[in-house]
This record gives structure tokens, sequence and C-alpha cells, in this order.
């Protein structure tokens, strides 16, 4: 016998799945609202997105690629662990391309590749309520959601401008799905905001130590709240990817020395490697160096 | 005896696998209201019950979902004993109190007042109400709009619950509370959840 058969299929157990599974259904059909759903543990502690694990376990079969990606990287720890755990008990074919998933699951960023029709990207989530820094109570924050009370958050982003002049939130930006709920787009950059709106792909959000699966379908409106004179901008950079001179991607900055040296890269290593691939060059570019020297 | 082999037999091939492909077509059809997707490797189930809307039964329902049946299941001893043994699903005469609702004859189905629509708090606890039809080529056809479509979608399931445009205009007009539709066809299947509006002014 292989190593497989002393696994579930995608490790979860049926009756797991079958739950999950309900949750993910209820979730598309109410974008934006937070289905609850009995969390199970996995293999792997809270934080490494047990919540987007589960999700992908009860939706991965055997006609699935998977890409897993965090902060916009194939090669981080989470994001080979995650990908290493599911070639080892669904038995997947695994990829770094965005273009060859069927199923994308991320931990803060969204591929600067659009996704497509056909395509799932499963948000690995720490936090889905986005009220709960202003009502940490949950019997509450489920009212305001009911009750469509969202004033408090408008206050929130307000009193940002009044302090610095502008909304200060970069990161979890609050987002309006179809004029209805209010819902947290996981830790992901503002930058990312834009590409959940419309969207071809199905979006599904998993978070497991609160215990919520969310959902936004494919061509769906989802907007960042903002202020008719305060409205909302992502972030823009004023260099292009040091390596693939990528202009209107998302960049990190990488110290490349103990002098304070550093380079503005894409953080999405896919985009910038098949870019780079094409021939494109920045800056700092090994192949412009060599060059240079 | 021939009752109880139609009971014991009749589940998916492969029910893990099996399962995950149904679940996938019905995650699809839900995220694209009004697609027809297709499936294969179905459930065989006794009458009344069809492959496709067994092999949905066998995907979603377990002790942990209460459905309704309609009368033409309960009618049939096999067809009940086939759903209890592959799924463990709990029964209930209440349609206010399910999780599912399994329709085979639509003409005489309560409306979808019966069910549940969960509340502004929780939703989600509604009614997922699954309809056994012949297929999707009728002469009328309804256009649908909202999330998961890209501009409109033509859909023409064979059978439609009475007075359906003005049945599910309310349904809409409820959200975020609501009932959801799934459409169980001859190898098919489709979903309309709560949030998909329909253009045609009667149908
Ligand atoms: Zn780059």
């Amino acid at each position: 016998m292989t190593e497989l058969a002393t696994y579930n299929f995608a490790y979860l157990d049926e009756q797991t799945k079958r739950m999950i599974r309900r949750a993910i259904l209820k979730a598309i059909a109410i974008p934006g609202y937070q289905v609850p759903f009995a969390s199970r543990e996995m293999p792997m502690p809270y934080g490494w997105g047990t919540g987007g694990v589960q999700v992908t376990a009860a939706i991965i079969g055997p006609n699935d690629t998977l890409k897993v990606i965090d902060q916009g990287a194939d090669d981080t720890t989470n994001a080979v662990s995650i990908r290493a755990f599911f070639q080892k008990v669904a038995n997947v074919p695994v990829t770094t391309k965005t273009t060859e998933a069927t199923i994308i699951q991320t931990r803060h960023r969204i591929p600067e590749t659009a996704l497509q029709a056909g395509q799932t990207l499963v948000y690995q989530v720490p936090i889905p309520e986005p009220l709960r820094f202003l009502e940490p109570r949950e019997t509450e924050t489920r009212k305001m959601h009911a009750l469509e009370e969202y004033g408090l958050m408008h206050v929130k982003l307000y009193e940002d401008i009044a302090r610095h002049g502008h909304i200060a939130t970069t990161y979890a930006y609050p987002v309006k799905v179809e004029g209805r709920y209010v819902m947290d787009p996981s830790p992901t950059p503002k930058f990312d905001n834009p590409k959940m709106h419309n969207s071809p792909a199905l979006q599904l959000f998993g978070a497991g130590r609160e215990k919520r699966i969310y959902a936004i379908p494919p061509y769906t409106q989802v907007v960042s709240l903002d202020f008719e004179d305060h409205p909302f901008e992502v972030q823009t950079f004023s260099q292009p990817c040091a390596l693939c001179a990528a202009k209107g991607s998302y960049l990190d900055e990488v110290i490349l020395d103990d002098k304070g040296g550093s380079m503005f890269v894409c953080s999405d290593t896919d985009f910038c490697e098949e870019r780079q691939a094409a021939g494109h060059r920045g800056h700092l570019s090994p192949a412009q160096a060599e060059a240079a020297e | 005896m021939r009752a109880a082999t139609q009971v014991f037999e009749g589940g998916f091939a492969d029910s893990v696998l099996g399962s995950q492909e149904i679940f996938r077509a019905l995650m699809d059809a839900m995220a694209n209201p009004g697609r027809i997707v297709s499936v294969g490797d179905l459930a065989q189930a006794p009458s009344p019950l069809t492959p496709v809307a067994a092999s949905i039964a066998a995907t979603l329902f377990d002790h942990d979902a209460t459905v309704w049946c309609d009368k033409p299941i309960k009618a049939s001893e096999a067809a009940l004993g086939w759903l209890k043994f592959h799924t463990g699903l709990e029964l209930t005469n209440d349609p206010a109190g399910a999780d599912f609702a399994l329709v085979t004859d639509i003409d005489n189905m309560p409306s979808f007042d019966a069910f549940a629509k969960g509340t502004s708090e929780y939703p989600d606890r509604s009614t997922t109400i699954i309809l056994q039809v012949a297929g999707f080529e009728a002469q009328t056809s309804l256009t649908l709009e909202g999330p998961g479509i890209k501009g409109t979608q033509a859909f023409s399931p064979s059978q439609l619950p009475r007075m359906f445009t003005e049945q599910w205009a309310a349904n809409r007009g409820a959200f975020p509370r609501g009932i959801d539709l799934i459409f169980a066809g001859n190898g098919l299947l489709a979903a309309l959840p709560r949030t998909t509006r329909i253009l045609n002014k009667e149908a």
C-alpha cells in the first residue's frame, strides 16, 4: 500500500467535508456574509492558515492543480508546507504558475496576473470580522450586520482622516460586497482591493480559529469604503520592480546589505519570474548587473 | 427482497470522489447562477428519486442535515429507505425547519414562504430546495442577472414552481434572508441563489 492509503483523501473525513461544503454553498448564496462552521483541528497551528486549508481540502479533487502563495511568494515555509501537505494527502498536481492553477490558496496577496473564470481563490483569514476592533462582542457585530449599521466603520475611517489627513488603513481595508455586507478582505494590501471587484474567479475565505467561511461569487460588486472628499486610493510605488521593471505591481522592500542598501521587487514571485523569462529586465536584475560590470 | 436490495445498492461507485465531483458541480452552479453543469458517475436510487437528485442528497445530507421530502418520496418506502441508508439524514415534516427540501412533484409543492428563510442575524439558517426537473430546454426562458453572472444569463428549466416569478421576486426582496434553489436534471444540474434577479415580467 502507498503511504496515501493511511490518509482520508484531502485529510478531512467525509462528514467534515460535507459540513464545510454546505457552509460554502451558503456563503456563495449570501456574498460577504460570514457563515459559522465547526472548524476542525488541522495538523498545523492556527496562524498557518487552517481555515484556508480546510476550505481547500473540502473542494479539491483529482482534476485540480493547486498553487499556494504566502505574501505573493510560492517559496516561503508556509506556502511550501501547505503545498506539500496537499500533494501528500490529495495527490494533486501543484504549480507556481497562476495561469495553470485551478485553486490558488493565498495568504495576504492576490496574484498580479488577472484571474480567469473557473479559478477559485482561497484566502487564509485570521480575523474575519471587520467590525471586531470597533466592537468586540460577537452578538453586537452580528446585530450590526443584520441592521446594516456600518456607521462605526465610517467613523473609524474618518478618524484616520482627521488624524493623518488621509485614510491610514493600508491592510485589511474594508469593502462592501454587492451593496450589502461590509467584509474584511483578509490582511491583503489595499492595493489588491480593486482586483476583488467583478473578478471572473470565485473567491472563498476561511477563518479557522474564528470558525467562519465567506465568499464572493464571480462578477460581484466589491467596493472599498471611502468618502466623497477622500476617495479610496491604492498604494503607488515611485519606482518600477528592480528585477523585472514592472510598473503597477505591488513591491516589497528587500534588504541587500547591512549598510541599509535595499531594492524594491514584485511581491508576486511568479509574476516577476514570468516577466523576467519574457525578457523584461529591471535595473538590478542579474543580466543587467553583469552587463554593467 | 427486491425492495431491500434497492435500499442498500446504488451509492456512488467511489463515495469520496463521487461526492467531491458532485459538490464541485454544485459550487460551480451556485457561483454561476443559471449555468447548466453536467455530472457523471451518479448514484442510483429507487423511484421517484432521479440519479442526479440522489447524488446531490448523497453529497450534502447526513445526520446533521434536516430534510423535508415531498409526498411522492414519502410514499415510497424504497426511496426513503435509500436516503436513510446512504445519507443518515434527519427527516422532518416541517418545511420551515428544514435545511434541505427534496421536491419531485413541483406542481404540488408548498410555496417558498413555507420554508425557512433564516433570520436577519443568521440568514444561512435557511432551506435549500432541490427540485427534480426533466431538463433545461423549456420553450420559455428566464433572463437572470446578479452576482455570479456576467451581464445576463438565459435559464430554461423544464418545470418551475407555481407563480414562480412572483415568488422569486418576494424571495429576492427578503435578502439576505431567503431560500436557494438547486435544479436536478438528467445528468445535469443548475442553481439559483437568493441573490439572482429575474428580468422577465412574467414566466
Ligand atoms: Zn518584478
